[in-house]
């Protein structure tokens, strides 16, 4: 919020139109990311809740559950029991009572928190964060031009996300929940309110992703134009930075994948409203529940790309800026990217092997999966090249992205396992399917997202987020995250389901009580662990070390814009001699030489 | 880690297994070649005073050899699971003639099994239905077909490396053949409703006297 001082050479505006409705790219980029913020919070607060369930089912919640007393002899004894006393002596159904009455988590609620965890996650953490944010403030700073090319649609892209977000958020509290057929909403569960209950929940769910869907089309067309249309003067393809490329991918995969499941929503809602049967068999013939499979996974998919591909453009521009080395085989991360996106179309049947497609497109999609793996490999053997004979240097955003490598290796070999038709027969909807998705998108993107915003920190707000905090939520992250998610690989060797309230209604889970409770401390502190981000970020924004202009001394042309960045970033347009990623070139006096310095001039300072 | 799998109890179960551990070796490998290179070149090409990065743009060998070469593993493991696969789940290629055949039709929140009883015809007056009870004989060929009544749900029996979802209106073969008597669980592995967890069949595997006993009280003759 500090850009004020410096903006002044353009037009004044007023406090609406440069906080509110702002058109600026950097201001949208920082709304995105506030918003995904808040929304992190959201999202992990209802893991935690559920996560509790786990390690301790039909046990009250702490703090807010009533006393053991209460529930056995209806003796009030501490505040909650106070709560809950008056809760079930109001005339109305009260939505605690409704959904976790002396605070057990109901089985239906409990399938409406994992439900909306993941949708939360998904639709409205990672991709705002990463598309959304990342996208608008970096791409006219690093392809070196003034703003998106449609401001106008820009801020409606961010303002169709806000509504999106107040319809999925007013799901919570209309009759009959919000949705509880899981993120993936497999139909007929989904489809027709007789078989969960739920009622408006599952359409406001519907709608509220067809607006989130508006909301990315808008925001990637906008993102391809620009960058073809708006590169600075010598800034070819090949010389863009890897997270301009990603974004770029993911951009198109967005402008593709989105419409797929806009259309499948629209088939739901006139199941569910018009009495249509498109996801649902009936003996007169009708539509099919695995068409909704389908039309999901068709663009699911791309989706799970389209989480992990400005990660991966992220963590690669950290690798090289603290190893002091260009991109190992730039051209080959571009081409690799670029396959990820045309192999991403043709993989989606292996979420359905189990599901009563054919057995033989079993093994067609198990070859294009086995495929798929190829690129993901090369990408990581290219980061350990970056690295190679480097000088690295351990500042905390590099350690977020050595994280992101060493977890999407993880969670890149776990695919290894489902991808194969026979081994994802036994860990299919189990918890391993858990583990592997929260190391790439957790492990991965959220790694990838927290080192971006301490990296870009400095250009976004002008100031140094709080070091040592960043560092201590590191490694509370880092060890926190893998306590809660490594012991769930276990737990899906065994077998264990996922999206059950109740492991312990099993004999044969019995075992696996002590990890579940190990799983639910360990998933408590992490989520506390965010807390100290959060409050590092704003108070960073107030209250961090001024910073200088190119604090990590990097080549890329967002360096090259004064901080904080005024409106329209640049006083003259840069021009770009060179590719991103020069460092360390010899014979140079400094170990960076950015891409708008001159040939043969001495090398510009950053400071 | 692979310790924890649940005992396995089927034929083709042991197949499933080797894959498993096969590709578990195999991950572990290159997670601890990676992991180990990593760590490495994080020790020893630290930023030290006074040195410089080396200027390296890539290396085309490189890159044509990794690629060749994860090209190769991946492309193997799919060929050695492609029989695998379709012995499990391909009807075409179910041992013929099975020794029992049962409908399994799943329902919010229960397990319909319904045994054709000795005419082997289903939807005849000699039909037994139970409840959440499926039995079978040991070391004999099960068929299965398994339908749904409302919503998706999912057969899954972990000690005999079997799941299949079950879809309403639709009827999908499975087969097993158990090779150890006892009683194992048959939760559902497919989210169904608000009942969902707790879903919960049984499989007996009964000897085979045990087993025409059983018939023999069902059906007397
Ligand atoms: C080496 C690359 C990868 C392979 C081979 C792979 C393979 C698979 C397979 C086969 C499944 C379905 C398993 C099942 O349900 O039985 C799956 C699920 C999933 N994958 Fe991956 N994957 C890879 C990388 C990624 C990446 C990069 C992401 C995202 C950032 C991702 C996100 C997911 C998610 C979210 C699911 C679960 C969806 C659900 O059922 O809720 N995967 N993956
Ligand atoms: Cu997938
Ligand atoms: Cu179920």
């Amino acid at each position: 919020m500090h850009d004020n001082e410096h903006a002044s050479h353009h037009h004044e505006e007023s406090f609406i139109s440069k906080y509110i409705f702002s058109l600026d790219h950097k201001t949208i980029g920082k709304q995105f990311l506030i918003y995904g913020l808040i929304m992190f919070f959201l999202g992990g607060g209802l893991a935690l809740l559920f996560r509790w369930q786990l390690a301790y089912p039909e046990k009250p919640l702490p703090i807010i559950g009533a006393s053991q007393q209460y529930m056995d002899e209806g003796e009030v004894v501490t505040g909650a029991d106070r709560m809950w006393e008056r809760i079930y002596e109001s005339e109305k159904e009260e939505w605690l009572e409704v959904n976790m009455p002396n605070g057990v988590v109901e089985p239906a609620f409990y399938n409406m928190l994992f439900t909306m965890h993941a949708t939360i996650m998904v639709f409205f953490v990672v991709v705002p964060i990463l598309v959304g944010a990342f996208g608008n403030f970096l791409i006219p700073l690093m392809i070196g031009t003034r703003d998106m090319a449609f401001p106008v649609l820009n801020m409606l892209s961010f303002w169709l996300a806000v509504v999106a977000a107040i319809v999925m958020t007013v799901g919570f509290f209309v009759p009959g929940g919000h949705a509880a057929a899981g993120w993936t909403g497999y139909a007929p569960l989904s489809s027709d309110a007789q078989w969960t209950g739920v009622d408006w929940g599952q359409n406001l769910w519907a709608i509220s992703l067809l607006i989130q869907g508006f909301s990315s089309l808008v925001g990637s067309i906008n993102y391809i134009t620009t960058i073809i249309n708006m590169r600075a003067p010598g800034m070819t393809f090949f010389r863009l930075p890897l997270v301009v490329w990603s974004l770029f991918i993911v951009a198109i995969l967005l402008l593709l994948a989105f419409p797929v499941l806009s259309s499948a929503l629209a088939l739901l809602i006139f199941d569910r409203l018009a009495g249509t049967t498109f996801f649902t068999a009936t003996a007169e013939g009708g539509g099919d529940p695995l068409l909704w499979q389908h039309l999901f996974w068709f663009f699911g998919h791309p989706e799970v790309y389209i989480l992990i591909l400005p990660g991966m453009g992220i963590a690669s521009e950290l690798i090289a800026v603290f190893s002091r080395k260009p991109i190992f085989g730039y051209r080959s991360m571009v081409y690799a990217m670029i396959s990820i996106a045309f192999l991403g179309w043709i993989v989606w049947g292996h979420h359905m092997f189990q599901s009563g497609m054919r057995p033989g497109l079993g093994s067609v999609f198990m070859t294009t999966t086995m495929l798929i793996a190829v690129p993901s490999a090369i990408k990581t053997f290219n980061w350990l090249g970056t690295m190679f004979r480097g000088a690295i240097k351990f500042t905390t955003p590099m350690l977020h992205g050595i994280a992101f490598v060493s977890m999407f290796v993880i969670g890149g070999l776990s695919g290894i396992y489902m991808a194969n038709t026979p081994v994802d027969i036994f860990i299919h909807d189990t918890y391993y399917i858990v583990a592997h998705i929260h190391y790439v998108v957790f492990g991965g993107s959220l790694f990838a997202i927290f080192g971006g915003i301490i990296f870009w920190f400095p250009k976004m707000y002008g100031r140094y987020m709080n070091d040592v905090l960043s560092k201590i939520h590191f490694w509370l992250t880092f060890v926190a995250f893998n306590c809660t998610f490594f012991p769930m690989h276990i737990l899906g060797v065994g077998g264990h389901m996922r999206r059950i309230s109740n492991p312990m209604q099993y004999e044969f889970l019995q075992g696996f009580e002590g990890m579940n409770i190990f799983i639910t401390m360990s998933a408590f502190t992490l989520g506390f662990a965010q807390l100290i981000l959060v409050f590092n970020f704003f108070w960073s924004i107030y209250r961090g070390k001024v910073a200088e202009q190119n604090p990590w001394q990097v080549t890329t042309l967002e360096w090259e814009a004064p901080t904080p960045v005024p409106h329209g970033n640049f006083g003259q347009i840069p021009t770009v001699y060179r590719g991103p990623y020069e460092y360390s070139v010899p014979g140079e006096e400094h170990d960076w030489t950015p891409q708008a310095q001159p040939e043969h001039a001495p090398a510009t300072s950053g400071d | 880690m692979l310790q924890w799998l649940p005992e396995n109890v089927s034929t083709f179960g042991q197949s499933v297994d080797s894959l498993f551990y096969g590709i578990y070796y195999l991950t572990l490998v290159v997670f601890i070649l990676v992991m180990g290179t990593l760590i490495v070149f994080l020790i020893k090409y630290r930023h030290q005073e006074g040195k410089r990065a080396d200027y390296i743009e890539g290396s085309t060998t490189l890159e044509i050899t990794w690629t060749a070469a994860t090209t190769v593993i991946v492309f193997g493991l799919a060929m050695l699971s492609y029989p695998q696969w379709n012995n499990i789940k391909s009807p075409t290629q179910f041992p013929e003639n099975p020794d029992v055949v049962v409908q399994v039709s799943g329902k919010q929140f229960n397990w319909d099994m319904t045994y054709p009883g000795p005419d082997n015809e289903f939807g005849t007056d000699d039909d037994l239905d139970l409840e959440n009870e499926l039995h079978v004989p040991i070391n004999a060929v099960v068929h299965i077909r398994l339908t749904a009544e409302d919503v998706i749900h999912s057969f899954f029996v972990p000690q005999l490396r079997l799941k299949q979802d079950a879809l309403p209106n639709r009827f999908i073969d499975v087969w097993f053949e158990a090779t150890k008597a006892g009683r194992y669980e048959i939760p559902c592995a497919e989210l169904c409703g608000f009942g969902h967890s707790g879903m919960l069949g049984y499989l007996n595997v009964h000897t085979q006297d045990d087993y025409d006993a059983w018939v023999q009280e069902r059906w007397p003759q």
